[in-house]
């Protein structure tokens, strides 16, 4: 019973561990959602065909992206420091940062809940998705060298 | 003893001549007429493409102002610098706060010259050192295009500047170094149309060397790094590097660029950030051939390496 017990608490730690970098798993999600919206992006401007069941698919894995993404556990005090360009207003203005995603959420929702039927319609989706990327980047990011 | 005191005689006629010279050298100069009768009548609806190229609302309108709000020209935003922090006043069509009151004279007396209509230098935290490049005409229709904006009343807070950059008169002397209203990139006389064009939009209306170029330590531009990246000047971080040196542009094409200033979008598809938010959303608004023009201007500078510092490592 003991020996489970360890067991059990070694293996939840190992767990926690590997999650245990919020800088690297934040910028994990950042990038799988920049890769998400930049195939949405090649539709939207006619490099890639329009295939209504193929977006849906790619508007949804953007819906899970963004709702993996907690603030709280993501942007702990003190995760400000080291390779990353997370912006001091962040942790200044917690309320702010978490209304802006809050914005790009249920702007990626709405997207969800009505699929896009043609290329025009996808288009006016990915410009109001791609203006929540700038508004918190343009705040909340610090670009460096 | 004597010579003692022909040398305190001599340092005190030399620095009378000098501070008297640098009291001339540094007088405020109106534009004259020749430049003025280039002005003509004005057209609004050219203007507003100016106004764009120009980004008059990233610094003017209210800070944070989004849709509409952004033609509210009433100033205030905060731009904390090494100097101090600047303060971009009201430009509304105010009479008493604003410009309301302003001739098509005293705009271009401050774009392209960098005095106010009361004979005062400006600071060039107002980058008129870029907008000096610019065509009068196209200073006469932006005035045409700022006409058809609201009045808003409400003065910006003064700036506030440290000792010795809070005496105007001083600017006069840098403008004799870095004031100049000729091109910054010698284009060859073959290279094509575009280029041309978006060397007036990037170095003229666009300003884009003001925060892309790094600056010496007198606040002006290093020509010998055009648009090679720099420190930050308002806050953290740094401005990318928009030549293809190491560390630039190289791998972007053409399109790339074009596409990065209507969507906001990197080739990655990482997003525009900071302060490029606005001016982003700003050249949204001119034209395919414009952005086009921008993006041929670019790839045709001379590359440069970075020019801020490599990132220090993770401590």
């Amino acid at each position: 019973m003991r020996k489970l017990v360890v067991a059990i608490s070694m293996l939840a730690f190992a767990g926690s561990a590997a999650f245990a970098d919020p800088i690297i798993d934040r910028q994990a999600l950042m990038k799988e959602r920049g890769k998400i919206v930049g195939g949405l992006a090649k539709v939207a401007k006619g490099e890639d065909a329009f295939d209504a069941g193929a977006v849906l698919t790619q508007l949804q894995a953007l819906q899970a992206n963004a709702e993996k993404f907690d603030v709280d556990a993501l942007f702990p005090k003190g995760s400000d420091v080291g390779d990353t360009t997370a912006g001091p207003k962040i942790w200044e203005d917690t309320v702010g940062f978490k209304a802006v995603e809050d914005k790009y959420l249920s702007n990626v929702k709405a997207a969800v809940a009505a699929p896009p039927a043609d290329v025009d319609a996808l288009k006016a989706q990915v410009g109001a998705i791609g203006s929540d990327c700038g508004t918190c980047h343009q705040g909340y990011r610090v670009k460096k060298g | 003893m004597a010579w003692l005191k022909k040398l305190a005689g001599a340092a005190i006629v030399l620095g009378g001549v000098g501070a008297a010279g640098g009291w001339l050298l540094s007088a405020p100069v109106k534009l004259d007429a020749a430049v003025l009768t280039q002005l003509g009548p004005g057209d609004a609806s050219k203007g507003k493409r100016i106004f764009y190229a120009g980004g008059c609302t990233s610094c003017h309108a209210k800070p944070g102002s989004q849709g509409d709000a952004r033609l509210q020209l009433v100033g205030g935003l905060q731009l904390k610098t090494p100097f101090g922090t600047f303060v971009p006043p009201n430009i509304s069509q105010d009479p008493k706060d604003g410009i309301g009151a302003w001739s098509v004279d005293d705009l271009a007396n401050a774009m392209l010259n960098g005095v106010s209509p009361s004979g005062e230098h400006l600071y060039p935290a107002f980058p008129y050192p870029s907008y000096a490049r610019m065509k009068p005409s196209d200073i006469a229709d932006l005035y045409a295009f700022l006409k058809t904006l609201p009045a808003v009343a409400g003065k910006a807070p003064d700036n506030s500047l440290g000792f010795p950059f809070n005496i105007r008169r001083g600017i006069g002397l840098w403008k004799r170094l870095y004031l100049d209203n000729q091109p910054v990139v010698a284009l060859a006389s073959s290279a094509p149309d575009p280029a041309v064009a978006g060397r007036y939009l990037v170095e003229g209306p666009g300003h884009c060397g003001e925060c892309h170029t790094p600056r010496d330590f007198a606040g002006g531009t290093k020509k010998g790094e055009w648009l090679a990246g720099a420190v930050a000047a308002d806050g953290p971080g740094i401005v990318p590097n928009i030549t293809s040196g190491k560390g630039g542009l190289a791998s972007w094409s053409e399109a790339d660029i074009a596409n990065y200033l209507e969507t906001g979008f990197t080739p990655n598809f990482d997003s525009v950030g900071g302060a490029m938010v606005d001016v982003q959303r700003n050249m949204a608004e001119l034209t395919a051939g414009d952005r086009a023009a921008i993006a041929a201007y670019l790839k045709a500078v001379p590359p440069h390496p970075n020019g801020y510092p490599a990132r220090k490592p993770a401590s």
